[in-house]
């Protein structure tokens, strides 16, 4: 495996309140990593910096050695943010404009198979329910054929059986396209499910404060005794999920434990 | 059309919210009407020099429209709203775009356009005859001048609207400037566009009133003017309702398509 994504001495200040970094991180070429922290500790800074969306205050974020280049990353939002005047496949064809006709009808068809949504191309985004919406996103976001997938809480807006199906999309993805996943989220199950290796970050400003990699086996129940331990280990981190206080002494207890 | 159109938020609310029950019960008030006018007329408690009945209003539009005359009216109205329209639109068109787009050109260009909206638009008719002369030219100019308002505010207003969220959806696929504009902006902000070019148009067909009344040879206007001078009053009221007529047919087939090309709105009022 070779490293995709490094990212080096990263760090975002708004006005002069640093809210991120300084971050260091590598990603391994077809690795899946869910970052994951409590609302407001610097995860969508993160992305948005890896994303080109922000520039960063410091720090570097390079792809295969290169510095990143539009083509090679694709975002899918925590809101679908689908343009209401096109239709499904026009949306997910969205990035692909650049492209002959054909080849562009390919590669949208492709993706919206991909994410099951075969049946609906011709649909208005006001005709989707949220899932289907959510799942029109990502196809968009697959459709260019991005080296590195990033999501931003993608599936927190959905109904817990919304979001189990498309976490299922996402592994599909995953053996489809195999591309490197960032994934922002502040569901554990969701981490552990889907991810090879959990970054927990704290913050503002954002830090590293520990790393899992559980590597459960693929289709793993989350009432299997060996997720429940990981869960547990993640909680230790990262407080009881309904009250997300986990203090910076707390979590310096068990950086080492790690 | 009134110039509620100028702002856009009324303008699209009076849109939103107007119900439509049926298009048959409008034509009931103005079916009554008539023929309540008529009856008196024959009846002879209107004098038919004030307000001739609307048969002989009719009479007045049918000798018209045999004698030829009508149509070179109407081609002269109509050939002046349009080209004023589209010049009219065209500007607001791309001025409403830039500004919109662009905080940097808002903050510069908008306050001269708000200045430049306060002077009543007939007030320019005096420099436009001395630039462009008495012919068509200062014609639709007026009516341009016009129209641009409520098209340049709307879009504007309408594209500096534009959820951010979808920008950055276009920013995240690197759209050029200019792409941004035609493949998010332009879009997003097509409602409010439309409700700019109603309201525009509304103003368009009061401006080529307002010109042709000034002095013209032919056009609806000059039929007004026409029938006053020769104390025709069936003439003077043939024009007025042949505005009024064509003002609304022109405003429905606007906001028909505007409702086809909008169909993807997920509200309740456009359905
Ligand atoms: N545009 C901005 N301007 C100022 N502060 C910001 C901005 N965006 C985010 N922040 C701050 O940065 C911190 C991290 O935000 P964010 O990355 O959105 O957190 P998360 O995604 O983990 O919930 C928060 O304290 C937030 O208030
Ligand atoms: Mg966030």
């Amino acid at each position: 495996m070779s490293t995709l994504l490094e990212i080096r001495g990263l760090a975002k200040r708004y006005d002069d309140r640093l809210v991120l970094g300084p971050l260091h991180l590598a990603f391994e070429t077809g690795e899946t990593v869910a970052v994951i922290g409590r609302s407001g500790c610097g995860k969508s800074t993160l992305l948005r910096l890896v994303a080109g969306l922000d520039r960063p205050s410091a720090g570097t974020v390079t792809l295969a050695g290169q510095p990143i280049r539009p083509d090679d990353v694709a975002i899918v939002f925590q809101e679908p943010r689908l343009m209401p005047w096109l239709s499904v496949a026009d949306n997910a064809g969205f990035g692909l404009q650049h492209l002959p006709r054909l080849e562009r009808a390919e590669a949208v068809a492709e993706a919206l198979d991909v994410v099951g949504l075969a049946g609906a191309a011709t649909k208005l985004p006001k005709q989707l329910s949220g899932g289907m919406a959510q799942r029109t996103a990502l196809a968009r976001a697959l459709a260019v054929r991005p080296k590195l997938l990033l999501l931003d809480e993608p599936f927190s807006a959905l109904d817990p059986l919304t979001r189990a199906g498309l976490q299922n999309h996402l592994g599909e993805v995953r053996d489809h396209y195999g591309p490197t996943v960032l994934l922002i989220t502040h569901d554990m199950d969701e981490a552990l499910v889907l991810a090879d290796r959990i970054i927990v970050l704290d913050g503002p400003p954002g830090r590293i404060v520990a790393e899992f990699a559980p590597r459960l086996p693929a289709g793993i129940k989350p009432t299997a005794p060996a997720f429940q331990r990981w869960k547990d280990r993640l909680i230790d981190v990262l407080g009881p999920a309904s009250q997300p206080t986990g203090t910076l002494t707390k979590l310096e207890d068990h950086r080492h434990a790690v | 059309m009134t110039d509620l159109a100028y702002l856009p938020g009324l303008g699209e609310r009076a849109r939103k919210s107007r119900a439509r029950p049926s298009a048959l019960a409008g034509w009931i008030l103005p079916l009554a009407l008539t023929g309540v006018w008529e009856a008196a007329s024959r009846a002879g408690l209107i004098a038919p020099n004030h307000l001739p009945a609307p048969s002989i209003v009719a009479i007045t539009i049918l000798h018209l429209a045999q004698s030829g005359d009508l149509t070179d009216h109407l081609a002269a109205t109509l050939g002046r709203l349009g080209l004023g329209f589209l010049l009219g639109a065209a500007a607001g068109t791309v001025a409403g775009a830039l500004t919109g787009a662009s905080r940097t050109l808002r903050l510069l260009v908008d306050p001269l356009i708000q200045g430049l909206r306060s002077v009543p638009s007939i007030a320019w008719v005096p420099l436009f005859i001395l630039w462009l002369g008495i012919f068509e030219a200062s014609k639709v100019a007026l009516i341009a001048v016009g129209v641009f308002f409520p098209v340049y505010l709307n879009l504007m207003s309408g594209i500096a609207g534009v959820d951010r969220k979808l920008i950055e959806v276009g920013r995240a696929h690197r759209l050029s400037h200019l792409d941004l504009i035609r493949r998010v902006l332009l879009p997003a902000a097509l409602p409010a566009y439309i409700v700019g070019l109603r309201g525009g148009l509304g103003l368009g067909w009061m401006f080529v009133a307002a010109a042709e009344l000034m002095g013209a040879s032919e056009g609806l206007g000059f039929l007004l003017v026409d029938g006053q001078q020769t104390g025709r009053p069936a003439v003077v009221i043939a024009a007025i309702l042949l505005f009024a007529l064509l003002g609304k047919l022109s405003d429905i087939a606007l906001a028909r398509t505007g409702q086809a090309l909008t169909a993807w709105q997920d509200t309740e009022g456009d359905r």
